[in-house]
């Protein structure tokens, strides 16, 4: 394949490298003379000193012949406009651009770029996975039996959502008392109340069960805390 | 009208100025604060300081209730960008964008955007002035020989 990728940054960097090991035709189109002239020095030369957002400079490339165009720079706009300018001026059948600002994601999409990559999204989306943005909120500790109330949070993957309370396998001495919905009405639930996404339960349980309980309510494995 | 121009440089002010005099209610949008200072004294709109490429700036100058925006910046993909989610994604009723490379702009144009090329309309101008001064010339030419026939006669 004939691959352009524009923006000779480390993105661009490894993955012509890549791209150049599993035998891919590969130029990269660099604005900077200096870097231009670092990566043809580590990779040979395939790279094209210019602006990539440029009809002219994207002839140059051979933009005509190419099966694929990859805006890498981290320039949003910069990005969306190469890809516009393949898709549109020279046919280009697959646009892939890199998305700095994660809001620009849907935008994207909406003016008809193929595939977004967002590096900050793909981190996020890792952190939540790691860090569950609502842990477990202790409310109060009742007087005698060691009793609390707690708050948990339904997170969006969560299994249990759209499962009756009563399916839920509670640890020892839990009870699951009221559930705010994220419409902030709360609700006293039976045995067949629905979980639903963002829901707050409110839940007394035994200081030794709190992880178990978390665990059973958003799906987060129970060791890590 | 209710009109938000993004970039408050030379033409986005004078744009600003022009369209506030006349009552309509204007929004500036521009990362610099700076730039504001372009604007006259007697400038009754808005300013704002936000990209005009970001969502939540747009929303912040209005655009959900504008009847227009205008992109004005020097830079061809910033205003393409931002006029696309002007037209797109807020449905402003008229979006107007300033590109400069002429190779986009026909691009963008057979798009659908309603573009305006500084370029083109200023190669023109030169090119009339040009030749406006050439036949101002020529007539001199002319209107010296026919004296200094005169003169000989």
């Amino acid at each position: 394949m004939y691959i352009i990728i524009v923006g000779g940054g480390k993105i661009g960097y490894f993955l012509a490298r890549q791209l150049l090991e599993d035998q891919h035709e590969v130029l990269i189109v660099e604005q900077n003379a200096e870097k231009a002239a670092q990566i043809a020095e580590d990779l040979g030369e395939i790279v094209m000193v210019g602006d990539g957002c440029e009809a002219s400079t994207m002839e140059r490339a051979g933009m005509g012949r190419t099966d694929m165009a990859i805006a890498l720079t981290g320039d949003d706009e910069d990005n969306l406009v190469v890809c516009q300018v393949a898709k549109h001026k020279f046919n280009v059948p697959h646009t892939i651009a890199r998305i700095n600002n994660p809001k620009n994601e849907h935008i994207f999409k909406m003016l008809g770029i193929d595939a977004t990559i967002s590096s900050t999204g793909v981190i996020l989306a890792h952190i939540e996975q790691e860090l569950p943005s609502h842990p477990m909120i202790p409310l109060m500790t009742l007087k005698g039996g060691g009793l609390e109330i707690v708050e948990v949070k339904i997170p969006p993957q969560a299994p249990v959502i759209g499962r009756p309370v009563k399916s839920i396998l509670l640890p020892q001495k839990s009870l699951i008392t009221v559930i705010i919905g994220p419409d902030g009405q709360a609700r006293l639930p039976t045995g067949d109340t629905l979980i639903q996404a963002g829901d707050e339960i409110v839940a007394v349980t035994m200081p030794d069960s709190e992880d178990a309980l978390r665990a059973a309510l958003t799906g987060a494995p129970a060791s890590r805390y | 009208m209710r009109v938000i121009i993004m970039g408050c440089g030379r033409r986005g002010s004078a744009l600003a100025a022009l369209l506030d005099a006349e009552g309509h209610d204007v929004t500036v949008l521009d990362n610099d604060a700076a730039a504001f200072s372009f604007l006259p004294d007697s400038f009754g709109g808005t300013e704002i300081v936000g990209n005009g490429t970001d969502e939540d700036s747009l929303r912040r100058a209005g655009i959900e209730q504008a009847d227009a925006f205008v992109s004005t910046t020097r830079g061809d993909n910033r205003n393409v960008m931002a006029a696309q989610m002007a037209k797109h994604i807020f449905s402003v009723p008229r979006v107007i964008t300033l590109i400069h490379d002429p190779i986009r702009e026909e691009m963008y144009r057979s798009l659908g955007l309603r573009t305006v090329s500084p370029t083109r309309i200023v190669a023109q101008s030169l090119r009339e002035a040009l030749l406006a001064e050439e036949s101002v010339a020529e007539e001199s030419a002319v209107a010296g020989e026919a004296e200094e026939g005169g003169g000989e006669g």
